[in-house]
């Protein structure tokens, strides 16, 4: 097979070399007929149940032979559940009322998952999605539908696809995964981000026709820098990838081993580089990748898992065993910030038909201010000793900003009161993430200690795009001009106010933009863990000055296409 | 009709691999086998079905009750106590 070159968007750093692993989540329908006989009809099903049995047992001898019995155990139970009595047992019910065996394997195991999932115990109840999984492999089986499920992932592949969603990659295996490689999505789409996070190269934006000339199992080289994959690669174009990768990865290795050490620009101006932590163990991978801060503690993981709001004691550990683990770093807690899109249980929400432009955030806690006393409380009370900034979400208006201090200052003077121990210093900022926050910075400057442009929600609102609809993901563009001008709109304000501004967003991650944000005068980066080292990096190669110059010539550019063209160049120059 | 009680000690109780060797071990026996969970006071299940046997929620210490019909019911009864018993092996 000759060697073939495809070139996409280098979406996440870093050189992966295997075979093609092609995922491709299949639809399946079922089919519009009439039924045959029911002993025909159940014949079928004995034949697929058959089969079913041979698959798992593959599947199981293959785990066996890795040496992965937990696995593989879950394929033992994925057998029994295929030749369970009583799932034929409803499937011949089915079938005998007049149903095709397609619709009567569907309906048979979704009942019986269901009645799995309605069990108390959560051990238990998980094993619904076994049921569930069981079920579509039958029903692939009668539909003759290919196998390109995420569990016949074996041996470490390239991961191949149109796109993949979050509910694709929820059963990725990390540790057989080398890449990935998409039809669609754009630097911001769900596979560069995941593969960001977890740190394996990917290139996105294919197309389509380019991603069908790769056969399954097709040997891949593909570069997550500059976008190019290789089909079929020569053992001499191997080698020379293979040499690029172990020099890629003595740069990491060098970024890693300084992203302990400060930021610090080549002109000798202080960056503070910080993290993005969503729960303890996620402070803790902060601390090991050199954050010297928490620019966004999310605080959601407090509220969601439960029946009931959180008792203010609760937070107080949880918040200060975060703290704690901060060891004096700052750490900026976000206070409460949910929404119809994942509502929690104890909170009535309404049929929303913009849950992004309804019920959530700041305006939940002002109306119900009992849950955001709560939280303050807790948030003053674990601080005592600590340093710690609140900041609150999604504020539009000069009046939530007062209402919110309000009831912070009532906080404040209930714990006085009750002579509980608090930390009576916290500065408190929002985060800018409306444009008509951007907007009215002068007048909300006046009203807290410092701003936090929370990019994803900016982009999202600036832009009128909701990423995770697919048709409209490829509009969102953090890097469009309007977006940048209102990043650059609310860091003027602040500074002319006398206030300083962060940005927690995945833009001060991504080094396409961290010279433009340097360049703004942006004072404080929290991203995610894994890319403080290559921005630690990159802010050590730029001056100041060099960095409004660039900050200036992508201002003035017109689309998002030519700020993202004009970047990488500029980011090729900083690489050599 | 033969019928036993016996307590699960298993820290999973019969769940994941406990509950897989309970039913393959049922199935291989010709005899109808029912078990509850008498415990939580369930009805008896297809001791041969893993669906069901999940249903029952049988968690560690939980006392299960199992009776056989047929063809070496008896057989089936004993082989089941020593899996229990065993604590499926552990």
């Amino acid at each position: 097979m000759a060697e073939q070159h495809l070139k996409g968007i280098g979406a996440a750093e870093g050189i992966a070399i295997g075979p093609a692993f092609y995922y491709q989540p299949v639809d399946l329908v079922i089919p519009d007929r009439l039924p045959q006989s029911s002993l025909v009809e159940w014949s079928r099903f004995e034949a697929a149940r058959d089969q079913a049995q041979a698959e798992l047992a593959e599947l199981k001898a293959l785990v066996e032979a890795r040496a992965d019995a937990e696995s593989a155990e879950i394929f033992e139970a994925h057998s029994l559940m295929a030749s369970d009595p009583a799932l034929a047992e409803a499937v011949e019910a089915r079938i005998k009322k007049g149903q095709i065996v397609e619709a009567a394997v569907q309906e048979s195991s979704d009942e019986m998952a269901a009645a799995l999932a309605a069990m108390d115990d959560e051990y238990f109840a998980a094993r619904a999605i076994d049921v569930h999984d069981v079920g579509r492999r039958m029903l692939r089986i009668l539909l003759d539908a290919p196998d390109t499920s995420m569990d016949a992932l074996l041996e470490p592949s390239i991961i191949v696809a149109h796109d993949l969603s979050p509910s694709d990659t929820a059963s990725l295996d990390p540790d057989k995964t080398l890449g990935f490689c998409t039809a669609a999505g754009g630097l911001t789409s769900h596979t560069a981000i995941l593969a960001r996070t977890l740190g394996l190269p990917a290139v996105v934006g294919l197309g389509s026709e380019a991603v069908s000339r790769i056969a399954a199992g097709t040997r891949l080289v593909l570069d997550g820098s500059t976008g190019a994959v290789v089909l079929n690669p020569t053992a001499r174009t191997e080698t020379s990838y293979r040499e690029q990768g172990r020099a890629l990865q003595e740069r990491q290795a060098a970024m890693e081993e300084r992203a302990r050490e400060k930021a610090v620009t080549a002109d000798g101006t202080p960056v503070e580089v910080g993290a993005n932590v969503g729960d303890l163990k996620s402070m803790q991978e902060a601390v090991e990748f050199g954050a010297e801060g928490v620019g966004l503690l999310r605080t959601e993981f407090l509220y969601l898992h439960d029946t009931e709001p959180p008792a203010e004691e609760k937070q107080v550990g949880i918040y200060r065993a975060i703290f704690e683990a901060a060891a004096g770093r700052p750490v900026i807690v976000r206070t409460l910030d949910i929404g119809g899109d994942k509502p929690p249980s104890y909170i009535p929400f309404d049929t929303e038909l913009n849950p992004f432009l309804g019920w959530r955030a700041i305006r939940i806690c002002l109306a119900d201010e009992a849950l955001f006393k709560t939280q303050l409380r807790a948030i003053l009370r674990a601080a005592d000793g600590h340093n710690v900034l609140i900041m609150y979400p999604m504020i539009i208006s000069v009046e939530e900003l007062r209402a919110a201090n309000g009831v912070l200052a009532e906080a404040r003077q209930e714990l006085k009161k009750e002579k509980l121990a608090f930390n009576g210093d916290v500065p408190v900022g929002i985060m800018v993430e409306t444009p008509a926050a951007a907007l009215v910075a002068d007048a909300l400057a006046a009203h807290c200690d410092f701003f936090s442009i929370g990019t994803n929600d900016l982009t999202q609102y600036t832009l009128a795009v909701d990423r995770t609809n697919e048709r409209v993901a490829s509009l969102y563009q953090p890097l469009h001009p309007g977006v940048l001008r209102l990043i650059k709109l609310t860091i003027d304000a602040s500074h002319r106010q006398g206030i300083w501004t962060g940005m927690c967003g995945e833009l001060a991650g991504m080094p396409q933009a961290i010279p433009i944000l340097l360049g703004l005068g942006l004072d404080e980066f929290s991203m995610v863990a894994r890319a403080i080292p290559e921005a630690k990096w990159l802010l050590r190669r730029l001056s100041v000055e060099q960095a409004q110059a660039i900050a200036e010539a992508a201002l003035e550019l017109g689309t998002a296409a030519e700020v993202e063209a004009y970047m990488a160049g500029v980011l090729a120059d900083l690489r050599q | 009709m033969p019928s036993i009680e016996l307590t699960v000690k298993h820290a999973v109780g019969l769940h994941a691999r406990p509950a897989s060797q309970f039913v393959k071990l049922a199935a291989s026996y010709p005899c109808d086998i029912q078990v509850r969970n008498l415990s939580t006071g369930s009805d008896p299940v297809n001791a041969k079905s893993i669906l069901s046997v999940l249903t029952l929620g049988v968690n560690s210490n939980h006392k299960i009750g199992v009776t056989a019909t047929g063809d070496q019911a008896d057989e089936a009864l004993a082989a089941i106590t020593d899996l229990v018993e065993s604590n499926f092996g552990e």
